[in-house]
């Protein structure tokens, strides 16, 4: 498979003369195409720097970042580089443009200088896909955090990206948004081929994909599917993070004495060992 | 409470004047400025007046909501027509210590007033009738050919965009900013003016704060969506003149030159 995103050997420094922070320390990632790759870690562990360097938002102090074969130190390249890799922030109220729901959705492809026609066309393929086309002449102010959210996803959308990088989309949303969210990432991986690259802090948004990444203090600490990386509940707790709820109990019944496996990530799989339980 | 003020109230009802494309009612709201500033007696005043209640008519806005836009204005009013009433000299009528009211003040005092009722009536009938995005694109599109004597009028017009996009959300956070210093026992109602001035300390603070923290996200959201400035930026919806733009520029023109004809004449 093609590699869509590569990040070879990235430092960040952004120290000044008071304090000295390496927020990404000698990073080394591959991200395929149609990939779907969930990053976690606590506040200030390098995830959200390494987010905004995948698109050239910022660019690293040492190594090189490249996005389809583009390095992002390649000014003349910028532009490209951002409409093959999108991104979603984590405050919808902040990356919403427009007063009008559309108008918005039209921003990015109207920076890209693509014809009116066209645009309008893309606007009712990105609405379509977020499932929110009764909205399409609705105030965003007016929509609830999820809604906001799946607005922001459809601009990004209709940039046609290869590539889209979530930067904690769901830490600002209430629980029913949150599933909103997240079924609408999936369903851009799955349907639309479009490689996913999922920051969070939420474990159980982790379970569905094809690969995690724990990060610690600019580090890559743990890497591999959601199974390896959860089955490891002693070395999470170790990093202040949670495990999934259902992989804690079964670690915890495992610790009793009971004969489950260590890698069980979901309510049905516990039920299904549970109940071949002699 | 704060979400009772609407800016830029627009009034949707889809009627003739909805329709018009908002360069055209630009235009013609700048002709009907520069109109009452030639109007020199009552007579022209009747013709603007009857056009003024013929747009309004038209634009199916009722004629109450129109007025109640002149409210928070009545003191301005009062104030112009109070000034000149006293300040002009000729025949006095009325004397009262050192002020005297004169016959051509009071003649300048119901002019001016009427001049400044008609104005801001006129010019509201344009943004109750075209949405603030349109008005925006209007403006852009106006200021397009200045260009090249370095009018930003993309800038403008986003900062615009951008400016009407941020009220609702920064009315809701003073909002919820003043309950959580109401909870904490902040008083934002009672006391004097200095006192009320001073309450509202903590408020603008962290108001001011945070909008610093959104325009930074949204700039960098923006830079993510490879905004750059308004070179080689196509925009979705395209403005067209029809011919019901060029009738109406014409109607005003027409009326225009009346207005003008009248000054020169009596």
């Amino acid at each position: 498979m093609l590699k869509m995103i590569e990040v070879d050997k990235v430092t960040y420094d952004y120290s000044n003369n008071e304090q000295e922070v390496i927020a990404l320390n000698d990073i080394t990632l591959e991200v395929k195409q149609g990939e779907f790759v969930v990053i976690i870690g606590h506040n200030g562990s390098g995830k959200s720097t390494l987010a905004k360097h995948l698109n050239a938002l910022l660019l690293p102090t040492e190594g090189d970042v490249s996005v389809k074969g583009l390095n992002t130190k390649d000014e003349d390249k910028i532009w490209e580089i951002r409409q093959i890799a999108g991104m979603v922030f984590q405050n919808p109220d902040n990356q919403i443009v427009a007063t009008i729901v559309e108008e918005d959705i039209a921003f990015g492809p109207e920076n890209l200088g693509i014809k009116p026609s066209e645009i309008i066309e893309r606007v009712s393929d990105s609405l379509k896909t977020v499932d929110m086309e009764e909205f399409r002449h609705k105030a965003p102010h007016l929509l609830s955090g999820g809604q906001k959210q799946r607005i922001a996803i459809a601009g990004v959308i209709a940039m046609r990206p290869n590539c889209i990088i979530f930067d904690e989309p769901t830490a600002m949303l209430d629980p029913s948004g949150r599933k909103e969210v997240i079924k609408t990432i999936k369903k851009l991986n799955k349907e639309e081929q479009i490689t996913i690259i999922h920051i969070t802090h939420f474990m159980e948004e982790a379970v569905d994909a094809d690969r995690v990444i724990v990060m610690e203090a600019g580090d890559i600490v743990l890497e591999g599917a959601p199974r390896e990386v959860f089955s490891q509940v002693e070395r999470l707790k170790e990093l202040g993070l949670d495990v999934p709820q259902v992989t804690e109990l079964a670690h915890q019944l495992i610790q009793e004495g009971i004969d489950l496996p260590h890698d069980i990530l979901t309510v049905d799989e516990m039920v299904m060992n549970l109940c071949q339980l002699k | 409470m704060l979400k009772d003020i609407t800016i830029g109230q627009y009034y949707p009802t889809g009627s003739f004047i909805h329709e018009l494309d908002p360069r055209t009612k630009i235009l013609i709201t700048f002709a009907y400025i520069v109109g009452l500033f030639i109007v020199s007696n009552f007579a022209a005043y009747g013709l603007v007046a009857i056009f003024v209640l013929g747009c309004i008519l038209v634009s199916k806005i009722p004629l109450k909501y129109m007025l109640k836009g002149l409210k928070p204005l009545r003191v301005i009013i009062i104030i112009t027509f109070v000034i000149n009433i006293f300040m002009t000299a000729g025949t006095i009528i009325y004397s009262l210590g050192p002020l005297s009211i004169t016959m051509e003040g009071l003649y300048q005092g119901t002019f001016m007033a009427l001049r400044l009722m008609f104005l801001v009536v006129g010019t509201s009938l344009l943004t109750l009738t075209t949405s603030p995005i349109a008005l925006t694109d209007g403006i852009e599109n106006l200021l397009n050919p200045l260009k090249p004597i370095g009018i930003p009028a993309h800038e403008l017009a986003m900062m615009m965009t951008i400016a009407l996009r941020f009220i609702p959300t920064l009315l809701e956070e003073t909002d919820k900013i003043m309950k959580a210093q109401m909870a904490r026992g902040a008083d934002f109602e009672s006391g004097n003016i200095i006192n009320r001035a001073k309450s509202l300390v903590p408020l603008l603070v962290p108001l001011f704060i945070s909008a610093f923290r959104r325009a930074d996200e949204l700039a960098m959201a923006m830079e993510a969506r490879c905004y750059r400035g308004g070179d080689n930026r196509t925009r979705m919806k395209q403005l067209k003149m029809e011919k019901k733009d060029f009738t109406s520029m014409l109607t005003v023109g027409v009326l225009l030159a009346i207005l003008i004809y009248i000054r020169i004449s009596f």
